[in-house]
């Protein structure tokens, strides 16, 4: 890690602390803020965490290995998380699976060479009348076939952001 | 944008605030009263008595107490919070409110489950407007003294963090690993505080049952489950999505509501729920005979059941915090065993001695996660225990 890139981090730490809070509570927030812009939390982003906190740097590490949201290693522009829940599983999820895999040659838990696509699987996301369902980061696309995985690939590379996504397979609430 | 298949849904029949007034104008006990009264439990699943909840945190005496509100929804099958939060977050932080007012809280924090972050904008937009309006911040309402505000904390990814001690433990920075009881939330919660934990559909009856009466609400659903509940209906059926019925309501009258008749088995709870057969669809949803927290999932004729169970067990297996061995452990055996029969090389005695592996769980593991995890496969196992059987490679 370049020095300007751990000052950079350390920066942002500080100022989210600030923001957030320096007490124990804050500790998920802090990693949470951490995760969404650097895409992973590092050892030494754990490190500068525990010493804003207070708290031992294997007390961070216990945090980020328990929930499925926070991610040691760097995870791609794109994570893509597909629902293999039975509701989802009876609607198809199989098919969407393998044609995400096909489609980036990478299997579920690998992030493309090229940085820009994390394949996961995801527990129950609460889309079960409308499956198969998939995040991608934030945003929720239902009704997926194989077809649609296509597309969705295609406007993700097309994108800026998350939001330049357009209207492709939108997911409804 | 979703809505209900039962129209109109009793929450878009309430008036903005009527709830939250009624209860401003009562003295706390009243209110307490009037929520005990109304024999509410809780909506997420568990079925605790809500009035005798809040009352235990109505009587702690501390510096500050807290109401969460838990969006947490992860169990296989239930989307009800998502859609009550999507259309009627204002019922629910009405109802938030009114147990500030009623336990004497003035913090509220909604956990929302990392998968639902699309909603946090919408809801962040719903708390200004409410802030903007009295309704939150200092003197809520005109009525000296109440003051009350609610923020929203994003959960990171964990299923376990539904269960309410591992939700606080979360809140307070830590592993999602549930806690010994006693102490109980209303009395030791977050931060060491009187907390009351309720789930996103309890705040809004709660809310509903301030305007339309506790009287109203007990003359719905049967004597020892009053009331309405939302059901997220999934799986085999023509009309998958929202429903509002009283409770009590049999398995074979949703089933013919959702277009689902001819279905081999119905899965009612969830992962964590029971598995109940056509044979036994006359039976009653409610928390003396079925209970559940809003999941139903329909099994059509040609669903393999064993799949079912070993999708939900996969899921166990994943979601287990891995503190207590009998879930931490017991979970993988009982995979293996699914795919033993699966593979058709499981006796029937390794059959037997798993299920007792099961019954175990279910009075040894520390939190209702472990306790109810084996509930799926054993009813899968002893009402399908033909399909399961005799498979070939």
């Amino acid at each position: 890690m370049l020095v300007t890139e751990q000052e950079r981090l350390r920066d942002d730490i500080a100022s989210w602390a600030q923001d957030i809070g320096s007490d124990r509570s804050a500790l998920i927030p802090i990693l949470q803020e951490i995760q969404g812009k650097y895409g992973h939390i590092s050892d030494f982003a754990m490190q500068i965490v525990a010493d804003k906190l207070g708290i031992h740097p294997v007390e961070v590490y216990s945090v980020v290995s328990f929930y499925s949201f926070l991610e040691f290693k760097p995870a791609g522009r794109f994570v893509i998380r597909l629902c293999r829940t039975i509701a989802c599983d009876m609607l198809g999820k199989d098919k969407v699976a393998t044609q995400l895999e096909n489609d980036l040659g990478i299997e579920f838990g690998e992030t493309t060479p090229d940085g820009k696509f994390t394949l996961e699987w995801a527990n129950c996301m609460g889309m079960c009348d409308q499956g198969p369902a998939l995040l991608v980061n934030d945003r929720v696309f239902t009704r997926v076939t194989p077809d649609k995985v296509t597309q969705i690939l295609e406007a993700c590379r097309k994108a800026f952001g998350i939001y330049a996504l357009g209207s492709i397979g939108e997911g409804h609430l | 944008m979703i809505s209900s298949h039962t129209e109109p849904l009793t929450f878009s029949t309430i008036a903005p605030n009527a709830g939250l007034k009624a209860a401003l104008s009562m003295k706390r006990s009243d209110l307490i009263a009037e929520i005990t009264n109304s024999q509410l439990k809780g909506r997420g699943g568990a079925g605790f008595p809500t009035g005798v909840k809040w009352n235990l945190a109505a009587a702690a005496q501390a510096d500050r107490k807290f109401v969460v509100c838990n969006a947490d929804e992860g169990e296989p099958g239930t989307f009800k919070d998502r859609v009550i939060l999507t259309e009627h977050a204002d019922l629910v932080f009405e109802g938030m409110t009114i147990g500030g007012y009623a336990i004497g809280a003035k913090e509220g924090i909604v956990y929302l489950r990392a998968e639902y972050t699309y909603l946090r904008k919408h809801l962040e937009q719903v708390l200004a407007d409410r802030r903007a309006k009295g309704l939150l911040g200092k003197n809520v309402c005109g009525h000296d003294g109440f003051d009350f505000d609610i923020h929203i904390h994003m959960g990171a990814g964990a299923y376990i963090c539904g269960e309410e001690t591992a939700l606080i433990e979360s809140l307070e920075g830590h592993r999602g690993e549930p806690r010994n009881r006693p102490p109980f939330p209303v009395d030791t919660g977050f931060l060491g505080r009187p907390t009351i934990v309720n789930n996103v559909e309890t705040f809004a009856w709660v809310t509903a049952i301030l305007v339309k009466g506790s009287q109203w609400f007990k003359s719905h659903g049967t004597a020892r489950s009053t009331g309405f509940k939302i059901f997220s209906v999934s799986g085999d059926c023509d009309k998958p999505g929202i429903y509002e019925f009283p409770m009590g309501i049999t398995v074979s009258t949703l089933l013919e509501a959702v277009g689902g008749l001819g279905a081999k088995a119905v899965q009612i709870g969830g992962a964590s729920g029971h598995c109940v057969p056509a044979a036994e669809f006359e039976r009653t949803i409610a928390y003396e005979d079925v209970a559940t927290g809003g999941s139903i999932m329909v099994f059509g004729p040609d669903r393999d059941m064993l799949r079912v169970a070993h999708n939900f067990l996969e899921f166990f297996v994943e979601e287990s915090c891995g503190q207590c061995t009998p879930c931490r452990d017991g979970n993988p055996k009982i995979l293996e065993c699914i795919e033993m029969l699966d593979h058709g090389v499981c006796s029937s005695k390794y059959l037997q001695e798993i299920c007792e592996l099961g019954e175990t769980m279910q009075v040894s593991s520390k939190c209702g996660l472990g306790q109810s995890s084996p509930n799926a496969f054993l009813s899968i196992v002893k009402h399908f225990r033909n399909e399961l059987m005799g498979r070939g490679l």
